[in-house]
């Protein structure tokens, strides 16, 4: 169908297919909207809304690392190990108390991300190689850390998990804080402009007299701090440490809402609200499918077309 | 094939192309014609149209309006390949080649020679390429990156790239700005050799004299109009760069043509920037250079002669092995381009596209990227300063966008070149390195361009020249040293700095058969001649 549309106006293609890469992620998500009050049975509750807020975060919170990373020209495989790690961290430290669990959680995600920064920026050594290297690293030391899966009573942890405030779950209240504070990064903070233009151009960021290092560095450790949240996050609302299933898949999932919500992976351009719609996105799809009982093999059929889609729009614009 | 008895049906002609971008309109109804076996110049001030033009005829983009005919034929390319197929070949202003092939593969991209099982035939190809580059003057390793060559021999490559496809259309966007003298005579007998087999090139240039050598007609273009077309030797000079700024010619004549004004005098000051003994290894061998407050210095030499790589390892930007480098009377310490920066010593760089501009980032972020840390308070960019400097140098250097949200990658050639200057320019530095400042600026900007840096040096800045345009290095600079295979082999002071003297050095400098000498030499080089 859009095909078609496209095929007959000719001179409009590049101004729709900018509009489409802009806010084609946005209108998805109003449609799947509209989608689902008229077929889904309760769907317009505030139940229902919290729910999907709640299983939304955790990716929410790796794609605003990932899309930073992105930024850079970069990515990041490690993301879902390090949930893992910070799963382990948690189980390994809460007898020193919640905080301490926590801190040593955001801590072992800000070693993962010196690792994968130094290893990127000092060794040259291709991003994606090197998070790969940490992505299988990492899940082996969380598993050696912590064999099996190990639940805990602590009640501040669980309440982390589970608390509101106001009725507004407090793990979509820290989502909710840590996305404004990613915007203000990006958007006025030298750190953030240098990000970009690194990404857009790094031998010309070089000679500019960019920290091309320093600025490397910080952006894996911000991703590796973030996985780490939504590794702390995810843990407490299960009141578990399962380091051989927590993050699974979550560096592609945190990809895919990244590049569907229109930043470029060749990096030099980051979009924090497309990606906090293309992760709402993505959990709608996979959630409309499985409240009407449809196999997960047809989400995960689901989120390809979409990805293929964004790539396509991303890749037509270009030509023009 | 045409016939030699058609010559005057035009091979290529367009009517009424129009290309509206968002915010300006850079093709207005653009009629241009062009005959077969003529050289037709296309001219205009930076952003008047011209590449854009060029890219509605090879399909890089699509005419919102009118027709192009090809060979008396309706041609609407969908892609530069379609163009290149139907036999319209084109050297882009920015070389797009892949750097990270063997110059070979290079050559034959797309039409690389096969063998009996379809796979490359590397040999057949590598003898093929080596044998097509002599013709134009390029003798090196076909097999190594192209990345590893210098820009000018990469031009080359996609000149001989673009004419071997079987073309009966070349056009070149200001093919000679990277090039040599030297390469450039070889590219004008190559566009002679071209136009007896009856093609015709379309050549954009700021280069006039090269216009009035190798061109017979000329269509100017302003604002995305045609406001001129005819034969170029009846139009003098003058009249032509009136027709091109918009301006009268008399006004034209009282302003000149190069703006610098020659009468700089260096204050006997000590030097700004002090050089000594820098060492790369296999690129700069020894060079030590002064430049005094005030002082514009020259580097000449020809291409590998290690000019660029002398200011780049001034600038912190490649690595020493040995050297002091110290501004003001203060020695860099740390070797880095941060390092540099702090101590006044900005680099203008000379390939735009690859380590100048950020094409994604607007005209304002481009601008104020150098400066950030200057125009931030706790790693918090202040909006207000940067808009404010953004602003004056968007004035003072005239530069043509949308506005200051425009991406820069939009901008025109010479427009990018603006605002790379700004960048270096909103620095305030001490010692200001310029390679190569006006490759691919219009008359008028350039002339803006160079009253800048003679206003700069008349402000105590110290300024290192590079130019392949040898009338700007000697209009320019004071003093000229003259770099050979990375070592100062002669200088040039005052009034012997004319273009005879320089030609001299250079070439006495480059071959062994040179005899004139070096005047001023200090020994070491100048005595084996
Ligand atoms: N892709 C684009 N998007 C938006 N605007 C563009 C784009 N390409 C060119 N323009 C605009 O169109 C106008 C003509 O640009 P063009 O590159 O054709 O100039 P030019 O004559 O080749 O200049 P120069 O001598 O500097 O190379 C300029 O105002 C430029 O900013
Ligand atoms: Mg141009």
């Amino acid at each position: 169908m859009a095909d078609l549309a496209l095929a007959r106006v000719r001179p409009d293609r590049t101004v729709l297919l900018r509009w489409l890469r802009d806010y084609g992620v946005y209108a998805g998500v109003a449609a799947l909207v509209l989608v689902n009050l008229a077929l889904t049975p309760n769907f317009a509750s505030l139940d229902t809304l919290r729910v999907q807020a709640v299983q939304v975060t955790p990716i929410l919170i790796v794609a605003l690392g990932m899309a930073v990373v992105i930024g850079t020209g970069g990515i990041d495989l490690s993301v879902g190990a390090v949930m893992a790690v910070a799963a382990s961290m948690i189980s390994l430290y809460l007898g020193y108390g919640p905080v301490a669990a926590v801190l040593a959680a955001l801590l072992a995600g800000a070693v993962s991300g010196l690792v994968a920064g130094s290893l990127v920026a000092f060794v040259g050594v291709q991003p994606i190689v090197a998070t790969l290297a940490l992505m299988i690293g990492g899940r082996g030391l969380a598993e050696v850390m912590l064999p099996q899966l190990d639940t805990f009573r602590n009640p501040e942890l669980r309440a982390l998990g589970s608390g509101m405030f106001l009725g507004v779950p407090y793990v979509v209240l820290i989502a909710v804080a840590l996305t404004l504070v990613v915007v203000f990064v990006v958007r006025r903070t030298t750190f953030g402009r240098q990000v970009l233009a690194i990404g857009g151009n790094p031998a010309a960021s070089a000679l500019a007299g960019l920290p091309v290092r320093r600025v490397l560095i910080g952006v894996y450790v911000l991703a590796g701090v973030l996985a780490a949240v939504a590794g702390v996050l995810a843990t407490a609302r299960l009141g578990a440490s399962d380091p051989t299933r927590l993050g699974e898949l979550m560096e592609l999932n945190a990809i895919t809402a990244v590049v569907i919500g229109g930043t470029a992976l060749t990096g030099g351009r980051v979009r924090i609200a497309g990606t906090v719609a293309g992760a709402v996105l993505m959990q709608l799809l996979t959630a409309t499918l499985i409240m009407h009982n449809l196999p997960q093999s047809w989400t995960q059929i689901a989120s390809a077309v979409v990805i293929v889609l964004a790539v396509w729009v991303a890749r037509e614009r270009g030509r023009n | 094939m045409t016939g030699p008895d058609a010559p005057l049906a035009p091979i290529l002609e367009t009517a009424g192309l129009t290309k509206r971008f968002p915010g300006v309109l850079a093709l207005d109804e653009v009629a241009f014609s062009l005959r077969p076996g003529e050289a037709h110049a296309l001219v205009g001030e930076n952003g008047a149209g011209k590449s854009t033009l060029i890219k509605v005829l090879t399909g890089v983009y699509r005419p919102d309006a009118g027709s192009l005919l090809f060979q008396g034929a309706p041609l609407r390319p969908a892609t530069p390949l379609d163009a290149q197929r139907a036999g319209i070949s084109t050297i882009y202003q920015e070389v797009n080649l892949v750097p990270l092939m063997s110059v070979a593969r290079n050559l034959y991209l797309g039409r690389e020679p096969k063998n009996r099982l379809g796979l490359i035939d590397f040999g057949r190809m590598h003898a093929e390429a080596e044998r097509t580059l002599r013709e134009y003057g390029v003798s090196v390793d076909v097999r190594a990156p192209l990345r590893t060559l210098g820009l000018g021999a990469q031009q080359m490559v996609a000149l001989a790239r673009a004419v071997d496809v079987d073309a009966r259309v070349v056009i070149m966007d200001e093919p000679t700005s990277s090039l040599e003298p030297r390469e450039v005579e070889t590219l004008f007998g190559v566009i002679g050799r071209l136009r007896e087999r009856g093609i015709a090139i379309v050549y954009v240039s700021h280069r006039l004299d090269e216009l009035y050598r190798v061109c017979d007609r000329v269509t100017v273009l302003r604002d995305g109009r045609v406001v001129h077309t005819g034969a170029l030797a009846e139009l003098p000079r003058l009249r032509l760069v009136a027709l091109m700024l918009g301006r009268e010619v008399e006004q034209v004549r009282r302003e000149g043509l190069t703006r610098f004004s020659g009468e700089r005098t260096a204050s006997a000051d000590e030097p700004v920037l002090v050089a000594e003994d820098l060492r790369v290894r296999h690129l700069v061998d020894g060079v030590t250079l002064r430049i005094r407050p005030g002082e514009i210095v020259g580097l000449g030499g020809l291409l590998g002669a290690g000019r660029t790589e002398t200011a780049k390892a001034i600038a912190g930007a490649l690595p020493l092995d040995g050297g002091r480098v110290s501004v003001a009377g203060v020695p860099l310490r740390r070797r880095s381009t941060a390092a540099a920066i702090r101590g006044g010593i900005s680099l203008l760089p000379e390939d735009r596209k690859a380590e100048g501009i950020v094409p994604g980032l607007s005209v304002r972020d481009n601008i104020a990227l150098a400066a950030l840390p200057r125009l931030s308070r706790f790693g918090l960019v202040s909006e207000r300063r940067v808009d404010r400097v953004v602003a004056t140098f968007m004035e003072r250097l005239r530069i043509k966008a949308a506005g200051p949200h425009q991406p820069v990658g939009e901008l025109s050639g010479g427009n990018q070149q603006k605002v790379l200057l700004a960048r270096w320019l909103a620095l305030h530095p001490k010692v200001l390195l310029l390679d190569e400042p006006t490759r691919g600026v219009d008359v008028g900007a350039k002339a803006e361009v160079q009253r800048l840096i003679d206003e700069l040096a008349a402000d105590g800045l110290g300024v290192l020249l590079i130019s392949s345009d040898l009338e700007e290095l000697i209009e320019g600079s004071e003093r000229v040293v003259v770099l050979k295979d990375g070592a100062v082999v002669g200088e040039l002071v005052g009034e012997d700095v004319t273009e005879d003297a320089l030609l001299a050095a250079i070439a006495d400098a480059a071959g062994p058969d040179g005899t004139a000498p070096v005047p001023a030499a200090p020994g070491g080089e100048a005595g084996s001649g």
